[in-house]
């Protein structure tokens, strides 16, 4: 079997599946297309329920496709990897420990030997990168939602993963302090350098974030369309409101018409 | 600290009212200890008893709790077995409501006559019998609502069902487990009594009450019943410690 291009750390080639529910299979993928260069961000944007959550899980490895191949590496996925980092919509932090041993949390299943006050070291230096210093004592409930989101963001890259997958991971907050998130996404990229997956459902968020953005179409999804953001990071963000990016939302959002058209009597049927 | 006076004192008043006003109507009746017992005759039927309500006691609270720790030890296994696995969900779960639904008063002549003589035995069985399902039952819950990433940011590092299990699941029930077991103490307490006063061999607090029936012993009755409760808000309590302990996470603090 060929490997993947040569580069492109997480390479999705035809990639088909379908859900077996009780009324019978229900497609989800079909024949998907994404591949993400080494270092750089794909942000995923298309309908809701079209199967960007089921394209997570198979980059992570939790899943396998029905049909097609995820490479992650150079390497076919066949299992979950200790290189991957997840964060979700929903923060899940443990209630029952600080923020610093959330934070610690996948050094505990990664690397079990490592000293802890070496692990400790590595979760309060990201901490300070996204302004929680003085608050890894403290237990989630007793943080705000944008300061919850900023810990689940340190502990998906606690192990330096070599794969950061985003499912909606500021889709809660309000507008605010989500634009403070992007902010400190990109100050996170500069000093730690990972390959990215971002879900979202927000246009601006995935041109502000996103070196290339990746419509799916309705279900089941296929790669209907990628534009390339060649602008180097950190971005100011003021730029999502000149010329170039206001072009380029409106391109994305004629697509997401279109992605949204094939769909949308299901959607309001179902 | 200010000291909540309020807080302590209407309770003991309203508890004196009570015992006051039980005192008086056995004084203005008349009744007499072979018709009813008075709050003042309770102490000294204690007394003339001394030794056999400690050791009675000590046997009912033995049995409760070996009881109460095989209801732990199986109902979370079952709560572990129907929470992740939803075949063994669908295959347990009537058999468990069914069995739950027979009134256990019935069961203890079944088991004493299974295990005839196995006084102890019997007692702990049905300590454990009467106990185990709410535990399972709130395990059960508590790991099938367990919300899919919780599982998704341990399994994407390759952890295993075990340590899902051991890291979050388990932590993350403990708040219901303790809720449970706090119901599952109260009736592994029935369950114990049940036993003793249905099919009595000399043994527990049961036994006691029992005996104190037969003989027409209102104070007896009426101290072995405070002695039972007694016991009862012991057990209960203890539960409450280990709950602080091991769940205290969960309380909410005032912000
Ligand atoms: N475990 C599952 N079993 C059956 N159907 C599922 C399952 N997970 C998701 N689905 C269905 O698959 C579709 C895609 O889900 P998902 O990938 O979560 O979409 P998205 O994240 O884009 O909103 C939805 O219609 C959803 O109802
Ligand atoms: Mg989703």
């Amino acid at each position: 079997m060929k490997g993947p291009g040569l580069g492109n750390l997480i390479e999705i080639k035809g990639v088909t599946h379908a859900y077996k529910t009780k009324a019978g299979p229900l497609p989800v993928l079909e024949k998907l297309d994404i591949a993400v260069a080494e270092g750089s961000f794909c942000a995923v944007v298309g309908p809701s329920g079209c199967g960007k959550s089921t394209l997570t899980r198979l980059i992570a490895g939790l899943m396998f496709p029905d049909e097609g191949e995820v490479w992650l590496h150079g390497e076919l996925v066949k299992s979950p990897r200790k290189t991957v980092g997840m964060a979700f919509q929903n923060p899940v932090l443990l209630e029952w420990r600080t923020i610093l041993q959330n934070v610690i949390l996948p050094l505990e299943i990664v690397a079990p030997r490592m000293p802890r006050r070496q692990k400790e070291a590595r979760a309060l230096e990201l901490l300070e990168m996204v302004g929680l210093t003085g608050f890894e004592h403290k237990r989630p409930s007793e943080l705000s939602g944008g300061m919850r989101q900023r810990a689940s963001l340190c502990r998906s890259l606690v192990h330096k993963p070599d794969v950061l997958i985003l499912d909606e991971p500021f889709g809660a907050l309000d507008a605010f302090t989500r634009e403070d998130l992007w902010q400190t996404m990109h100050e996170l990229r500069q000093r730690e350098p990972v390959t990215a997956v971002l879900i979202t459902h927000d246009l601006r968020e995935s041109v502000y974030l996103g070196d290339q953005v990746v419509v799916l179409s309705g279900r089941p999804a296929h790669t209907q369309h990628v534009m390339d953001i060649p602008i180097p990071g950190p971005r100011p963000l003021d730029m999502l409101y000149n010329k170039d990016s206001v072009d380029r939302l409106a391109v994305l959002r004629k697509q997401i018409q279109i992605a949204q058209g094939r769909t949308g009597n299901e959607e309001r049927a179902s | 600290m200010q000291i909540n006076w309020q807080k302590i004192l209407v309770p003991i008043i309203a508890m004196a009212i009570l015992v006051g006003f039980w005192e008086w109507l056995v004084w203005y009746k008349g009744w007499r200890t072979f018709q009813m017992a008075a709050p003042s005759d309770l102490w000294p039927a204690y007394r003339r008893h001394e030794a056999l309500f400690w050791q009675y006691g000590w046997q009912t609270l033995w049995r409760t709790v070996a009881g109460l720790a095989i209801a732990v030890v199986v109902g979370t296994f079952l709560g572990m077995i129907m929470g992740l696995s939803r075949i063994m969900n669908d295959a347990l779960y009537p058999i468990l409501v069914g069995f739950n639904a027979i009134p256990k008063a019935t069961v203890v002549p079944v088991i004493a006559l299974i295990f005839i003589g196995q006084h102890d035995f019997n007692t702990v069985l049905m300590a454990f019998l009467i106990s185990f399902f709410p535990i399972a039952v709130s395990v059960a819950i508590g790991l099938s609502t367990l919300e899919p990433e919780y599982r998704d940011i341990l399994r994407s590092l390759g952890a295993s069902r075990f340590t899902v299990f051991w890291k979050i699941a388990l932590p993350k029930t403990l708040p219901e487990f303790f809720g449970a077991l706090k119901v599952a103490a109260t009736l592994a307490f029935i369950g114990t009594n049940l036993v003793e006063i249905i099919t009595p061999h000399g043994r527990g607090l049961g036994h006691l009450f029992q005996s104190a029936q037969t003989n027409s012993d209102f104070p007896l009755m009426f101290a072995v019943l405070i002695a039972l409760a007694v016991l009862g808000i012991f057990l209960y309590y203890v539960v409450v410690a280990l709950e602080r302990i091991f769940a205290g996470w969960a309380e909410r603090r005032p912000t």
